[in-house]
């Protein structure tokens, strides 16, 4: 049994290490793929998505994987990210105008603003368990998405304007913006004419930290006490574990990230809006978490690259693409789950059967 | 048995396996097509036909638009390239009306060698491609998206139909030619940007046109459903004419309760009425005589045969989306032939061609007569008012 445990231990460590080279490797190939002309238009509009998309589910895995707690909301702080940067990374064209560094502020004010909002949202919901946590982050998920949908933002000479639009009076000239003034955003309409500074390479540092943040995170003193509450509550708490500070550390964690990935996103489009970020897309990011294996940061980054390009990659199928995407996404969960096709494996790849045991958990 | 099992098992694995890796093959040809393509100085084009490229909705919620469009559009490519002379190379992709997967449709698109794009159908991703699209200098129509920011800002953007500011100058205008002198209430829906820009803008033309606004009310989502207050207020004002610059579930209310208290103005709608014929459960007779501002209708003369061409092909009466699919294909072709372009241009220099052209462009077509652009990309053209005889549009 000890035996046991130490493999499982060093099997998964070692998988979370070998993710930075990984990570690395295929950064690294792509961009020479990319500077020698060899990738084509759809794959680079693909780049800085996919990144932002393996963020997200890296750190939807802290809270569905590590911290034990089903979220259906995650999307709600990937608009918030998404929105704070946009309006920072707009109104601050004129006093910062290197794009790279607006980057980086836009992702820390964006990160900031979704921690706050993981903060708020956190105090009454993670005093909730199972299911009502997943109901009550569904609804916050779409409380959210009403909050940005009812704003108005613009930026002049002047510095912000805002105004929150809850009986749906008000309009873009009710901001009473000074000559060259910009809307950012127009409500329901959503956020209309950002400049694009998201960058391929933005991403990929993203996802570094966030691989390293989330890494540390669960073998730090702070993250044991959460795998402690996830593995079994009372037991934790008998043993002086804080439930309440714990979780908030985790969620707030994995909230922040998720605004980070939300900022990179909404600086790739040229326009983003409220519903993009609605219940669909919170789904869709536990989809990339579940198939990727709970707890699996490496399996995350890969389900979420793969499941985000298929769909464009089968193109070529037409009205037969989202069946197909619907069928692959079947048969990969029966074949993960399966333990009839997991023994199969194991039987053809007989030295692999000790690693096979330990990834499955 | 089970010996055998295991070995079918394996077989299907190394099948699935090899399939995987056909589509990949597939997919490097497609690439090493698509890297020649992307780059301008050795676009890869046929030299016969122009790509033409659409993007909509094809599946999803607004499935309805795209697909209508895509139809719409198909027809006229068919028409067209019978012809002989300039042909077309067509293929449609999905957005399902999410920006994000608009962007990557376009860019699949660009891969295929797109030279000019008809669309995206609707707004938003409408907004997010065009920003895409001017920076690679493609040049798009699209058939329905309305809102200005569709088209500010970008040279290289032009619309098939009305902006939505550009419908109430134009119902400004009808009612202060047909109706000179008689007063006129306005109803419209404050929280959405498609009537509240209609409605700014007609009371601006009505202001200079010297049309009379007796009376003007508003509400809001959740007060879309009783509009007694409205229309009493209306009748008090002794309002001849009353304008709805809103979709037609709000409008079958209105006309319902003006009904119910003996209230017989002129009823005066704009391009989202169009389709209140169609609404479930709603009594036909209560539209009888209202007036709308839209730009296609199916009972048009001129339209008949794209009208059998499109029900023979799909079984369903052409909606307002597929016309201007439809008008947007020739209205290419139109500008092709115009600018004098050859289908071996690459995409960036039929764009400048066309820019340049557009702007000294007529066209006549099923959602307009005489239709024009200017350099910003808005379409100016005769507005077709219709009026609802017996359940169906007849013009006045």
């Amino acid at each position: 049994m000890n035996f046991l445990k130490k493999s499982k231990l060093s099997t998964s460590a070692l998988r979370d290490y070998c993710s930075f080279p990984l990570v690395t490797v295929v950064f690294v190939l792509i961009t020479i793929l990319n500077n020698s002309g060899k990738l084509n238009k759809s794959m680079q509009g693909l780049l800085v998505p996919v990144c932002c998309y393996i963020v997200m589910a890296i750190s939807l895995n802290l809270t569905v994987g590590i911290m034990g707690e089903l979220s259906l909301g995650h999307a709600g702080f990937m608009s918030l990210g998404a929105f704070t940067g946009v309006v920072t990374s707009q109104s601050l064209i004129g006093s910062v105008p290197n794009d790279t560094l607006r980057l980086v502020i836009a992702i820390a004010v964006g990160a900031l603003v979704a921690a706050f909002g993981g903060f708020l949202i956190g105090l009454p919901v993670l005093r909730l368990r199972g299911d009502y946590l997943a109901i009550v982050t569904l609804a916050f998920g779409e409380i959210i998405m009403d909050i940005v949908n009812c704003l108005i933002v613009g930026h002049d000479e002047n510095g912000l304007h805002l105004i929150f639009n809850f009986t749906g009076e008000k309009t873009v000239a009710d901001l009473n913006l000074a000559e060259g003034g910009t809307a950012i955003i127009k409500g329901a309409q959503g956020a209309v004419g950002t400049k694009t500074i998201a960058s391929f390479a933005a991403g990929f540092i993203l996802i570094m930290i966030t691989l390293f943040v989330v890494l540390n995170f669960i073998r730090s003193r702070t993250g044991r006490a959460v795998l402690a509450l996830r593995d079994n509550r009372i037991a934790a708490e008998s043993m002086g574990v804080n439930v309440m500070k714990y979780k908030m550390i985790a969620f707030v964690l994995s909230t922040t990230l998720a605004g980070m990935a939300g900022a990179l996103y909404g600086l790739n489009f040229n326009m983003i809006s409220a519903d993009k970020f609605n219940f669909n897309t919170s789904i869709l990011v536990l989809v990339f978490v579940v198939l990727g294996g709970l707890g699996n940061m490496l399996g995350s980054i890969i389900a979420a690259t793969i499941l985000y390009i298929l769909p464009e990659a089968l193109r070529g199928l037409a009205d037969y693409r989202m069946l197909m995407y619907a069928i692959v996404l079947i048969v990969v969960m029966l074949a993960t789950n399966n333990p009839k096709v997991k023994n199969l494996f194991m039987k053809i790849i007989p030295k692999r059967k000790s690693k096979e045991g330990g990834a499955a958990q | 048995m089970k010996k055998f099992v295991k070995v079918i098992a394996l077989v299907l694995c190394f099948a699935l396996i090899a399939a995987f890796a056909a589509c990949g093959g597939n997919k490097d040809n497609d690439s090493n097509k698509a890297t020649n393509a992307a780059n301008p100085t050795n676009a890869q084009t046929s030299g016969e036909s122009f790509k033409l490229g659409l993007i909509g909705p094809l599946t999803g919620g607004a499935a309805i638009y795209g697909n209508a469009a895509k139809y719409g559009a198909q027809i006229a490519v068919d028409e067209i390239n019978a012809k002989g002379g300039i042909q077309f190379d067509y293929k449609a992709e999905d957005d399902e009306h999410d920006p994000e997967k608009s962007v990557n449709a376009y860019n699949t698109l660009c891969d295929w060698g797109m030279q000019i794009l008809v669309g995206p159908i609707t707004t938003k991703p409408a907004v997010a491609v065009s920003a895409e699209a001017a920076t690679d200098r493609v040049f798009c129509l699209t058939p329905s998206a309305s809102s200005t920011d569709v088209i500010n800002d970008k040279d290289n953007m032009f619309q098939v139909c009305f902006t939505d500011p550009n419908q109430g100058t134009a119902s400004a205008d009808y009612i202060a030619e047909n109706f000179a002198g008689k007063s006129v209430a306005v109803i419209y829906k404050n929280d959405d940007a498609y009537s509240q820009g209609i409605r700014d803008t007609f009371v601006a033309e009505a202001g200079k046109k010297g049309v009379t606004i007796a009376y003007e009310a508003s509400f809001t989502d959740a007060t879309a459903t009783d509009f007694s207050v409205q229309v009493t207020a209306a009748k008090a004002a002794n309002a001849e004419i009353v304008f709805l610059p809103m979709y037609y579930e709000p409008a079958s209310i209105i006309l319902k309760q003006a009904k119910d208290i003996d209230y017989a103005p002129i009823f005066f709608g704009v391009d989202g009425m169009d389709g209140i014929l169609g609404m479930e459960g709603f009594d036909k007779s209560l539209a009888e005589g209202v007036m709308l501002l839209t730009p296609f209708s199916a009972d048009d003369p001129k339209a008949a045969d794209f009208v059998a061409a499109y029900q023979a092909a799909y079984g369903e009466i052409p909606n307002q989306f597929a016309a201007d699919g439809y008008d947007a294909v020739y209205i290419i072709y139109e500008a092709l032939q115009a600018a004098g372009c050859t289908a071996d241009m690459s995409a960036a220099d039929i764009c400048e061609k066309l820019v340049a052209v557009m702007p000294t462009l007529t066209v006549n077509g099923l959602t307009g007569e005489g239709m024009t652009w200017d350099a910003s990309g808005a379409v100016s053209k005769a507005p077709m008012a219709v009026v609802i005889k017996e359940g169906a549009y007849v013009t006045p």
